[in-house]
């Protein structure tokens, strides 16, 4: 499998997991996602590239409904997810948010010890019948997290003290232990070291296997390095979607060469 | 570059002027090279050709620096799309160049024993004619990578064929000459061999030409040579049989 060439490898085409159609946002006036259509592969890690203020986290949280939480702000289109709607009146957001995990830029874990930062989301989705079970469930979230073995020897501590690289792979543990089907980062790596940043790039590759991952960066190599498939949004538009080997040695549109190359677009 | 803005950074835009001025120096060279050999050849210039056999050392020399510029801007720019095609067309580009230039030494290093001997009819001319062409076929190809002129790259991979051709003619040319007075075979041999380094300069040429589309379009060239040859078709008629670099 090795031998083949990493064009190949990566090429492999998954089933779809979110369908976006005629996606647009607004937040009052402001017209800021323009019509997105867009499909997001399963087990694969979809990169979201582009200028600040383009419209690529605004995309992402609609993908698990963050915007219901904004007053101001308006989705219309349709997105859907294994073919459900997920603005649907009868879907719970809180449901959703379990089905779609979300890590943020700044690791947020709760004040609470390491074991309940990753126990938390289980014990309310009711995923644990007694203790024993939980415990399982938040060994192999650690261990997914690859943290487990930093951390195993202290669960009771605090999750804040522990260091930014360390708190960002808990938040990830913590988003997988509701076992979601997609997994939303968003600029997971901007707070870490190079060393730390590795490290959570090898757990997404590694989460691929299991998951659709969708991943907000502003860091052009880290989403060469990590995806299989780069959207590029400009002004509120997706300007260019494609298999990102693609986008980086023959991008189609001119501003996605421009972006990419570093160029004034 | 004009067609494309500026980089933000703009010393990352003076490294890659940096690298294509340096293959465009590399490239002024290797053309010197072939016209001094050819005319070495024809006019028994034993200086001349000297010169061409020293002057190989810093064609070397020059590949090795632009290999290294290539690789630093890979590792230090991270070079994505047109960028990224820039560096790996300069890379090929100088491997090709610096074959050339051991091409036309080679072609030097024969001219030194050649002197020696009796010329063959006309045949150090038509030499001559044939790597006059293949020096303009570099120089198009290369006016095309400047002007990223993706026409005249094609031009030039089209135009190797005819210097197939002229191989051809030559090579028959040369077996007649053999053949009339085995004392011709030594010259002939080493004649012979000077029309299959032209014939393979054509083809580096080409390969030139080929990077520049790659580089224009991000495309490799289709195949764009025509091959309508009818001596390449028909085996008893041809010994070229080499396959093509495309």
């Amino acid at each position: 499998m090795y031998d083949a060439p990493s064009s190949a490898r990566d090429m492999t085409v998954n089933a779809t997991k979110i369908a976006a159609r005629n996606v647009q946002v607004y937040y009052g006036d402001n017209h800021a996602i323009k019509d997105v259509d867009v499909d997001i592969e399963d087990k694969t890690v979809t990169a979201f590239i582009g200028p600040s203020g383009c419209g690529k986290s605004t995309f992402l949280r609609c993908i698990n409904r963050m915007n219901d939480t904004i007053d101001v702000a308006r989705v219309e289109g349709k997105i859907e997810l294994d073919g459900e709607d997920i603005y649907d009146k009868r879907v719970d957001p809180v449901q959703l948010r379990a089905k779609v995990g979300m890590v943020f830029q700044k690791p947020n874990p709760f004040p609470k010890s390491i074991y309940d930062n990753v126990a938390y989301g289980p014990k309310i989705h009711g995923m644990a019948k007694n203790k024993a079970e939980l415990d399982e469930i938040v060994e192999k979230a650690l261990r997914r997290g690859a943290i487990w073995d930093e951390v195993k020897d202290r669960l009771h501590a605090p999750g804040t003290g522990l260091s930014g690289g360390q708190q960002q792979r808990l938040c990830i543990a913590r988003a997988v232990a509701t076992e979601p089907e997609v997994l939303l980062m968003d600029e997971p790596c901007s707070a870490l070291d190079p060393i730390a940043t590795s490290q959570v790039e090898e757990l997404i590759d590694e989460l691929r296997t299991n998951y659709s991952v969708v991943i907000v960066t502003h860091s052009m190599q880290q989403a060469a390095r990590v995806s299989q498939k780069t959207a590029f949004f400009h002004l509120g538009n997706l300007v260019e979607f494609g298999e990102t080997g693609k986008i980086f040695t023959n991008p189609d549109d001119p501003r996605t060469e421009s972006y990419i190359t570093g160029r004034i677009g | 570059m004009d067609q494309l803005k500026e980089h933000i950074v703009r010393s990352f835009d003076r490294d890659l002027e940096g690298i294509q001025a340096q293959i465009m120096k590399m490239g002024g060279m290797v053309e010197d090279a072939i016209r001094d050999a050819a005319k070495s050849l024809e006019t028994r210039d034993q200086e001349l050709a000297q010169k061409v056999r020293q002057g190989d050392k810093t064609i070397d020399a020059l590949e090795e620096s632009l290999n290294e510029e290539a690789a630093r801007v890979i590792a230090l720019r991270a070079p994505t799309a047109t960028d990224l095609r820039i560096v790996l067309s300069v890379m090929r580009m100088s491997a090709n160049l610096e074959r050339i230039g051991d091409l036309s030494k080679n072609m030097a290093k024969r001219t030194g024993v050649l002197v020696q001997m009796q010329p063959i009819g006309g045949t150090a001319a038509s030499l001559r004619r044939m790597a006059r062409e293949v020096e303009l076929m570099l120089k198009d190809a290369l006016d095309s990578y400047i002007q990223r002129d993706e026409a005249l790259a094609i031009d030039v991979i089209q135009r190797d064929r005819d210097v197939d051709q002229m191989y051809n003619t030559l090579f028959r040319e040369f077996l007649t000459f053999m053949l009339e007075d085995p004392r011709n075979i030594t010259a002939c041999m080493h004649l012979h061999f000077i029309a299959k380094n032209i014939e393979r300069m054509g083809d580096h040429v080409t390969s030139i030409a080929e990077q520049v589309v790659f580089l224009t379009s991000g495309q490799k060239p289709g195949s764009v040579r025509i091959k309508n040859d009818k001596t390449s078709s028909d085996p008893s008629l041809s010994l070229n049989l080499d396959d093509d670099e495309d």
